[in-house]
């Protein structure tokens, strides 16, 4: 009976690991495709031409790919951080709001999120060209920076809404300005929504193509159109490198701050 | 509040520089080109501006049905866009470019063969608006270790011995293409019962067909995934490269010719430098090194003369003698009520 017992455990058991398997091989299995093929010295896919590290040389030597992935970043971050402190300024006023704005603006504020890329792309190509702003890298920031900010609201507004606002009033009670009140009493408690809304502003900055390419003037390229462009004649092995390079940087930076001791932890300590 | 600060300080400080480098202008001013991905020699931009002193703001795009919004908007304000043939007539009719002044393009005339202003006249009826760039067939890729008899005609691609062996191309025109010209149409046929022919054709096709794909007909014939596929001459070249049993042909109910060709549009800022543009690609040596990094066909002449390696000279996959066929088309542009039918049908054929 126990024996029975034990084998059916194990059984589960087994699918539970199985499971979880299965999961890993499917979102790792395309990674580790690209980042095997970025050491083929053979350009196409289904041959294996032999190891090589030619593709990760000459990407370094191309300046095109190199300036749409100093873009990418740079766009990347400067959007985020833009679209963070606008998002949360927006969070503070919309909470002050009565209920009934509160409901409609925050309706406002995800309707971007809905609305197709294509729209929100031509759109903003269209009013772009009626004020007579020439598009380049400022129209693509802005146009970053307009889809990013919904994002960033609905990460830091639960996190707005759990903070008493009795510890604000009474810092104000003791003399703190508003300012003050605010980064000393209410930041702290909501930094963990303001991060998270920074970092998925700052991966959906860096993931955009369509609206980047309606809004983006002559000569510029951030790595999505750079990659995008070349469907026609197929994608060049150099960008296996340097997506392999962007994986493992990413890897190593998230396995550093697991490891990192956490400061909080040690000042109880 | 400090970091607060400091942060929006280096915000500002490094959009303040970067808007800053973008408004450096060269002596001579610029050409704002706007291309298909890949389809220059970066080297040749490096020459161009060595030698003229005029900036290339170089821009590029994925399919033509990405660029045409963009330029019809006005966006950015372009001088040359490099399209293909049914796009370009499209832009003729809709008025977006500008005819061009050949007298200030002389190697223009003199490089281009003939035939290919010829073949021009489909989409570009007096040659005033386009100057071709890169050309190409539409064929049948086969692998000679895994068909019974060469390949000649497009019936083979429903040729029953060859289920799950064959690759179609999924776009809707080059579908359509194939079917109608193996029902012996025109390829720019608009009567309602040759569409239909060609549509229940496509779904006569359908069980037999592998998979329908765009640019993975070269991986997926190179490494021996299937036996027939339909494919662009450009891409044949690099194929039988890396497997020397692929062979390409022209079918004998005859074929897509396809042109990429340069306009001006109607309101380019930069028109002498960009004549100056044109007439620099027109070169020979600068057409051979496109040709090079490209592989498409060059229209060059003068190019073709110079191509060292004999195999490639002589290619009838990359330079077939276009006279030598007569049921060769272009694609024209059919308006868009014709885009939308195709385009239903197409629907059709696939949900089918």
């Amino acid at each position: 009976m126990t024996q029975k017992k034990q084998a059916s455990e194990r059984f589960t058991g087994f699918l539970k690991k199985f499971y979880v398997f299965l999961i890993f091989v499917f979102l790792y299995a395309p990674i580790v495709t690209l980042m095997v093929l970025s050491f083929n010295a053979s350009k196409t896919r289904s041959k294996w031409g032999g190891f090589t590290l030619k593709w990760y040389f000459e990407l370094f030597e191309n300046e095109a790919i190199l300036k749409a992935f100093s873009n990418t970043m740079i766009i990347a971050f400067l959007s985020a951080l833009i679209a963070t402190i606008l998002g949360t300024a927006a969070c503070i006023g919309i909470r002050n709001m009565k209920k009934r704005h509160q409901g409609i603006i925050m309706g406002v504020t995800n309707i971007p999120m809905l609305n197709a890329e294509i729209v929100t792309g031509i759109s903003l190509m269209l009013l772009f060209i009626s004020l007579g702003i020439k598009t380049g890298f400022l129209t693509v920031l802005l146009s970053h920076i307009t889809f990013n900010i919904p994002y960033v609201i609905l990460n830091v507004m639960p996190k707005l809404k759990q903070v008493n606002n009795s510890t604000y009033e009474a810092a104000l009670d003791l003399g703190a300005s508003p300012v003050y009140a605010f980064f000393k009493v209410v930041f702290p408690d909501i930094l963990p929504g303001v991060f998270s809304g920074f970092l998925m502003a700052f991966t959906m900055s860096l993931d955009d193509f369509i609206i980047t390419h309606f809004t983006k003037g002559a000569g510029l390229d951030t790595l999505s159109t750079k990659i995008y462009t070349e469907v026609k004649k197929g994608i060049k092995p150099e960008m296996y490198a340097l997506s392999t390079l962007i994986f493992i940087t990413v890897l190593i930076l998230l396995i550093l701050v697991n490891k990192m001791p956490d400061p909080k932890a040690k000042e109880k300590a | 509040m400090k970091k607060l600060v400091a942060l929006a300080c280096i915000t500002a400080t490094s959009v303040a520089a970067l808007s800053g480098c973008g408004s450096s202008e060269s002596s001579n001013g610029e050409v704002i080109v706007y291309n298909w991905g890949e389809y220059i020699d970066p080297d040749v931009l490096e020459m161009f501006e060595e030698e003229t002193g005029i900036k290339v703001v170089y821009d590029e795009y994925e399919t033509n049905e990405t660029m045409y919004p963009k330029v019809e908007a006005g966006a950015a304000q372009y001088d040359l866009v490099c399209p293909s043939d049914y796009m370009i007539d499209k832009m003729i009719e809709k008025g977006l470019v500008q005819e061009l002044n050949f007298d200030n393009i002389p190697n223009a005339k003199q490089y281009i063969g003939e035939q290919y202003y010829e073949q021009s006249k489909e989409f570009d009826p007096e040659n005033k608006y386009s100057i071709p760039y890169c050309w190409g067939t539409v064929g049948i890729l086969y692998n000679q270790t895994m068909v019974s008899e060469p390949i000649t005609s497009w019936d083979v691609l429903w040729d029953a011995q060859y289920e799950n062996n064959i690759l179609m191309q999924d776009s809707v025109r080059d579908a359509f293409m194939v079917a109608l010209k193996r029902n012996g149409n025109s390829m720019n046929s608009t009567d309602d019962a040759e569409l239909n022919a060609a549509k229940d054709a496509l779904i006569e096709q359908k069980p037999l067909v592998q998979a329908y794909v765009v640019d993975q007909v070269r991986d997926k014939m190179i490494g021996n995934e299937a036996a027939i596929g339909v494919i662009y001459s450009g891409e044949a070249i690099y194929t039988q490269r890396e497997n020397s049993d692929l062979v390409y042909v022209i079918p004998e109910e005859g074929t897509n010719v396809w042109i990429d060709s340069w306009v001006m549009l109607k309101d380019a800022p930069n028109k002498e430098n960009a004549e100056k543009f044109l007439d620099f690609l027109c070169r020979p040596e600068i057409a051979l090194k496109n040709f090079e990094y490209i592989t498409y066909s060059t229209p060059n002449t003068g190019a073709q003369e110079l191509i060292e390696d004999e195999d490639i000279k002589n290619s009838p996959i990359a330079f077939p003698d276009l006279s030598q066929y007569n049921n060769i088309e272009t694609f024209q542009y059919l308006g868009e009520e014709f885009d939308e039918k195709l385009n239903e049908l197409w629907k059709q054929v696939k949900s089918n």
